[in-house]
């Protein structure tokens, strides 16, 4: 896996996330800022994936296996307090 | 074995974008959804499997992550969607059918 695939691969991931920034700015409901929320985070661990790999470092795989948990458990609380829960 | 994982990571990086586009580009709250979950869901489950291919150490943490996303993206999402209609989000205009609405209806009547 050369220098220019793996360029090509992180510009298509990082460029992803920059689009859904612009959607969690403009969104006019609290549940597109969710949903943004949702898609960023689901990219940013497929990115730290990646990251692990050009980096070689293990302990990133870690990372990412804490941040998609972290991630789940404050969306569906953020799905409750949309509801009018807790 | 490697130039499989290049295209197999290819294909989820590819499918990524499609989906961070969709969020932008889409109508309504119901309708990104649907572009967010499914694409990024494929995306990253692909980009961690072909990660897993080119570097075969890390094959089963790498299984272990994508298995972990495909069991809980849709169950975030379904709850985000739940939430949208319960705090009385509406359709687009362009909208042909709603179906919570005639079952609502129905209930009443």
């Amino acid at each position: 896996m050369n220098e220019t695939i793996i360029i090509i691969y992180l510009s298509l991931i990082v460029g992803g996330i920059l689009l859904s920034l612009i959607r969690m700015f403009l969104g006019p409901t609290a549940a597109d800022r969710a949903v943004a929320v949702d898609t960023i985070t689901t990219t940013i661990v497929a990115l730290l994936v990646i990251l692990a790999f050009v980096f070689d470092r293990y302990i990133y795989l870690d990372a990412s296996l804490v941040y998609s948990l972290l991630s789940f458990v404050g969306l569906c609380a953020i799905a409750r307090f949309m509801e009018g829960g807790f | 074995m490697e130039l499989v994982g290049v295209i197999i990571t290819g294909i989820g990086a590819l499918f990524l974008f499609l989906g961070n586009f969709g969020i932008l580009r889409l109508p309504d709250v119901y309708n990104r959804i649907q572009a967010g979950t499914k694409c990024t869901t494929f995306g990253t489950f692909f980009t961690t499997i072909g990660i897993g291919i080119i570097q075969p150490e890390w094959f089963w943490k790498c299984l272990l992550i994508a298995i972990f996303v495909l069991v809980t993206n849709p169950i975030s999402s379904h709850a985000i969607a739940r939430a949208a209609k319960k705090s009385g989000v509406s359709l687009c205009d362009r909208s042909v059918v709603d179906q919570t609405k005639e079952f609502e209806e129905k209930e009443e009547a």
